[in-house]
């Protein structure tokens, strides 16, 4: 599964992508395998409020629906539109094109309780036993 | 329990394969994608490991057919070389199975039913026989691939030959290939031209590899599989189909003879005098998510029944499923609310197929 190097990770598979006190966040790569395809993304409307490890969207794919958590707590300011017609981009580019939102980081302290891409390897392997 | 492997495991974990258990086996849900594998039978053509479902022989005297008794479609009456949807019931007139048949002789014919229910099948089909009938459960050495898009016809008569383009939809016949005779039949699960072809076990290695030499030919998995049957329309045995339910709430009224005896057909005579309670319905979703098995459906703030299966259509671009409503709960172009714990879901009800345009026919 690929992890990339520079992004925090939660354990329930979301990822962020931090510069300054802005956040892109999405699922990662091993996330978008368990799913298998994703065919529709909640959309997730700018100004709402999110808390770290709250429920963020929700996703659907050919075998189940499930919630995303939010990495970290913030105001979104940006949802990624091309989901509503193309779900299949998480698939597809779980850590760039397929992001999910940008969030406005309203709590930076709060990055230690993420993993970064060596810990999240880590924890990956942990998994597969 | 154990799971059963088919003949192909080697071929499928080398295509990397996402194996997971249905029915008791050991199959494979998808190659990549399931969506894309929908969408390449519609434009090209699948092939589909079908091992696992279930083939009985049978022979007897036409004159004297047990065999007739026992399923809902005359199979006396079905041509040499034709093939006839059915089913397989119970006292009660709910459904153990539904199965095809195929009259291959005049007097011998071919059964083949869901994996799930093999085993009971061939217990209840060989015990209500006449002594006098043959019965063998061929499952184990009869493999079945099912290959289907419009562009089966190609792959299908580059192995069996020319004549396989003279086979008309819902026939059968015997062809020489691979050093035996094999029935192929243009029947399939798909909604598209399709064939499925039953060969001795030993050989489906080879066939598969010979399938899938094609440029166009891919594999495809059983979640490929359910996107293809749903968007037609088709029953799967175990979601729409249960010992719960009969062909009459299923909609089925069409493959029952009740010009003939046939065990079920007086509890469904009497279902049809005081009128069904709930039937079979099709939900269209507002947007891409799908209806889910067992989902609640409202109408009017009421509930009115549930879902039985549901897929995301790649073809329609919206969730799609079917369901049992209560009778004259609602109708078709009905705004209903799909709902599950988490969700609400608006959708429609529309009439089946989903898809109307496809390439079965031609």
């Amino acid at each position: 599964m690929n992890v990339k190097n520079g992004y925090y990770y939660t354990k329930e598979h979301e990822w962020a992508y931090i510069s300054g006190n802005r956040a892109k966040v999405g699922i990662t790569d091993y996330a978008q395998h368990k799913l298998g395809d994703i065919t529709y993304v909640d959309v997730v409307q700018t100004g709402k409020v999110v808390k770290q490890f709250e429920v963020l969207t929700g996703v659907e794919s050919v075998k189940a629906a499930s919630d995303v958590y939010s990495p970290l707590s913030g105001k979104v300011i940006a949802f990624n539109s091309k989901l509503t017609d193309s779900p299949e981009l998480i698939n597809k580019s779980p850590y760039d094109e397929g992001y999910i939102a940008e969030i406005e980081i309203s709590d930076n302290s709060e990055i230690k309780n993420l993993m970064d891409a060596e810990n999240y390897k880590k924890y990956l392997k942990g998994l597969e036993k | 329990m154990e799971l059963k492997n088919t003949p192909l495991l080697s071929e499928h974990q080398k295509l990397n394969a996402l194996m997971a258990d249905f029915a008791g086996w050991y199959l494979p849900i998808h190659y990549g994608s399931i969506v894309e594998e929908a969408k390449h039978t519609r434009q090209k053509v699948s092939v589909f490991d079908i091992f696992h479902m279930g083939e009985f022989l049978v022979k007897e005297n036409p004159v004297k057919s047990s065999l007739d008794k026992i399923i809902t479609v005359p199979v006396t009456k079905i041509k040499i070389g034709k093939c006839k949807y059915g089913f397989l019931l119970n006292e009660k007139g709910t459904i153990i199975d539904d199965l095809i048949v195929f009259r291959l002789k005049e007097d011998e014919w071919m059964i083949v039913v869901n994996a799930s229910n093999e085993v009971r099948d061939a217990d209840i089909i060989s015990s209500k026989l006449s002594k006098g009938s043959f019965f063998e459960n061929i499952s184990a050495k009869t493999a079945k691939l099912d290959v289907q898009g419009p562009l089966s016809r190609e792959i299908v008569s580059k192995i069996a030959g020319e004549k396989i383009k003279e086979l008309k939809y819902y026939s059968c016949g015997f062809f020489d290939f691979f050093g035996g005779n094999y029935i192929i039949s243009r029947t399939g699960y798909t909604g598209e031209l399709g064939y499925e072809i039953y060969i001795d076990v030993n050989k489906v290695v080879d066939l598969w590899k010979e399938i899938l030499k094609s440029d166009f030919c891919k594999p495809a998995g059983l979640g490929a599989r359910d996107i293809l049957r749903l968007e037609m329309g088709y029953p799967l045995y175990g979601d729409e189909l249960t010992e719960d339910i009969t062909p009459l709430e299923a909609g089925f009224e069409r493959v029952l003879d009740f010009e003939k005896d046939f065990t079920g057909k007086k509890s469904l005579l009497e279902q049809k005098n005081k009128g069904l309670k709930r039937n079979l319905i099709g939900i269209e979703s507002i947007d891409r998510r799908q209806p889910r098995h067992l989902n609640k459906i409202f109408f009017n703030e009421k509930e009115i029944g549930f879902v039985t299966s549901g897929v995301f259509s790649p073809h329609i671009n919206k969730g799609i499923g079917m369901g049992y409503i209560n009778i004259n709960g609602a109708k078709e172009e009905d705004e209903i609310k799909i709902v599950s714990e988490k969700t609400q879901i608006p959708a429609k009800i529309v009439k089946l197929p989903f898809l109307k345009e496809t390439s079965i026919h031609r």
